[in-house]
């Protein structure tokens, strides 16, 4: 992200592949010619294309697609995987539900359920 | 490639990105220069609210106006959905001490000439029924609403890349130097760009950047955190907050909630150079969403994320030509509200470069206004 880009690049015109239709981000159903038509439309980072087209916005948040984004936009942008800087992580880990979240609990209180203590 | 353009834009985030796009409609030749990416700071990191009532009497016309003539055509405009509702603000209240604050808001307000108004329990549940039982009443502005901040910065973006804008990102500007007694370069890290006009909307750190030229805005950085839901079926489509400001927020188009809250620690947090979310504020927003809301007790937080509000000694931004530096414009210091007006500030700035002067009349957002207390 540091790296200076000019945003005028030509990228070229957009060519349709056989393989566009194929889901890359599965929890909200973000096709790989999706992707690639990102990049043409000028969004040259993941989180831009994050910001985008919602890919690794879902319940894994990026866990499943996220190297598989990464190596699209890289290879349309002509560049090495490595070269792109990773979406942000963020918390939590795993989706928590609001009670479980919000929960203030007490410093004694003995937590049942599950495993016992967590 | 040449570094001179009519105007140099510093900040990439929805004001450089919808100014861009206004002025290169005008057929002005742009460059944008961006320190990191695309919305980055505070375009991508709001509650999407679509408000006028809750506003600073100063910057009520802009909001006013934005809604009226830009923001419900602005998906057609710019051939993308930026999830804009029309569908009202309620500001809820469950204390009489509640209703009192919304009170003095609504007076304020309508004094102003914005149609909002006191509404009951009943109405209130009437407008949205999954509310608890302890709301005693609400304002009510069905002309407010919410949309979505980064798709709308994108969607800026790509519109004024499409007409021509020159964007460059990763280049940190270090200063701005007058030649001649005008504001005429933009020194970068590695760079430097020319041009007779220069407009600064780079959020908190414009002051820093101003300040390389001698003006000082009065704003700190505090920070804002949010989180997010997975979908659900759509329950209702009005943006919401409360009286106490414990939280505030909408579904989305996806379905999703989107809730902000503070936990009244926020401004004694650790300052980290990135916004980080403190452990402790989304469990607290979940509390007072729940406290609203029981029944989304069950839905789940997939994500949280926290982000910088450029907060303005007197809480209204600075929109300005400045008098010792000709050739400069400031749009900065939104203070965490600047995303609902950027369509009309984008406006405004383009007019402030080709017709020498607004459409509004902007003198009370100047940037000499602040004055100390004695």
């Amino acid at each position: 992200m540091k790296k200076i880009m000019d945003r005028s690049i030509d990228l070229g015109e957009f060519l349709p592949q056989a393989d566009d239709e194929m889901i890359i981000c599965r929890c909200e159903e973000v096709t790989k010619g999706e992707i690639r038509q990102a990049v043409h439309d000028g969004m040259l980072t993941l989180t831009e294309i994050r910001r985008y087209l919602r890919t690794g916005m879902g319940l894994c948040q990026g866990q499943t697609c996220g190297k598989l984004v990464k190596n699209i936009v890289a290879r349309e942008l002509g560049i090495a995987p490595a070269e792109l800087e990773s979406a942000v992580s963020r918390a939590p880990v795993r989706p928590v539900e609001m009670r479980v979240l919000g929960n203030e609990g007490l410093e004694n209180e003995v937590l049942t359920g599950g495993g016992g203590h967590v | 490639m040449s570094n001179c353009s009519d105007v140099l834009i510093i900040g990439g985030g929805v004001i450089g990105c919808a100014t861009a796009y206004y002025l290169a409609q005008k057929g002005v030749s742009v460059t944008v220069l961006e320190k990191a990416q695309i919305g980055e700071g505070g375009s991508s990191r709001n509650g999407g609210g679509v408000r006028q009532s809750g506003r600073d009497p100063r910057e009520l016309p802009l909001a006013m106006k934005a809604v009226k003539n830009l923001w419900p055509t602005l998906s057609e405009e710019l051939g993308m959905d930026v999830e804009y509702y029309k569908k009202g603000n309620l500001r809820l209240a469950k204390t009489a001490g509640h209703i009192k604050i919304l009170e003095g808001l609504t007076e304020r307000a309508v004094a102003k000439g914005l149609a909002v108004r006191m509404i009951d329990a009943k109405e209130v549940r009437d407008i949205c029924p999954y509310l608890s039982d302890e709301v005693i009443g609400a304002s009510w502005c069905d002309t407010d609403g919410h949309a979505n901040p980064m798709l709308t910065t994108l969607a800026y973006y790509k519109n004024a890349r499409r007409l021509g804008v020159r964007f460059i990102t990763g280049e940190n500007v270090v200063e701005i130097r007058k030649i001649k007694g005008v504001a005429r370069q933009v020194i970068t890290a590695d760079n430097v760009y020319e041009a007779p006009q220069i407009i600064l909307a780079a959020g908190y750190e414009s002051r820093a950047i101003a300040n390389t030229i001698g003006i000082d805005i009065p704003m700190n950085r505090v920070l804002l955190e949010a989180l997010v839901t997975e979908p659900q079926v759509k329950m209702f489509e009005q943006m919401l907050g409360t009286a106490e400001a414990d939280f505030y927020g909408h579904q989305s188009t996806h379905g999703s909630f989107v809730f902000g809250g503070t936990s009244g620690m926020d401004a004694y947090t650790s300052d980290f150079d990135v916004p980080v979310n403190n452990s402790r504020t989304a469990s607290c927003i979940c509390r007072g969403i729940m406290n609203y809301f029981p029944i989304l007790s069950e839905t789940k937080i997939v994500r949280t994320w926290a982000g910088w509000i450029d907060e303005c000694a007197d809480h209204v931004p600075v929109i300005s030509f400045v008098e010792e530096v000709p050739g400069l414009i400031l749009a900065c210091a939104f203070t965490g509200h600047g995303f609902g007006i950027s369509p009309m500030v984008g406006t405004l700035l383009s007019e402030m470069v080709v017709d020498k002067e607004p459409s509004i009349d902007l003198s009370e957002l100047r940037y000499n206004r602040f004055k100390t207390k004695i």
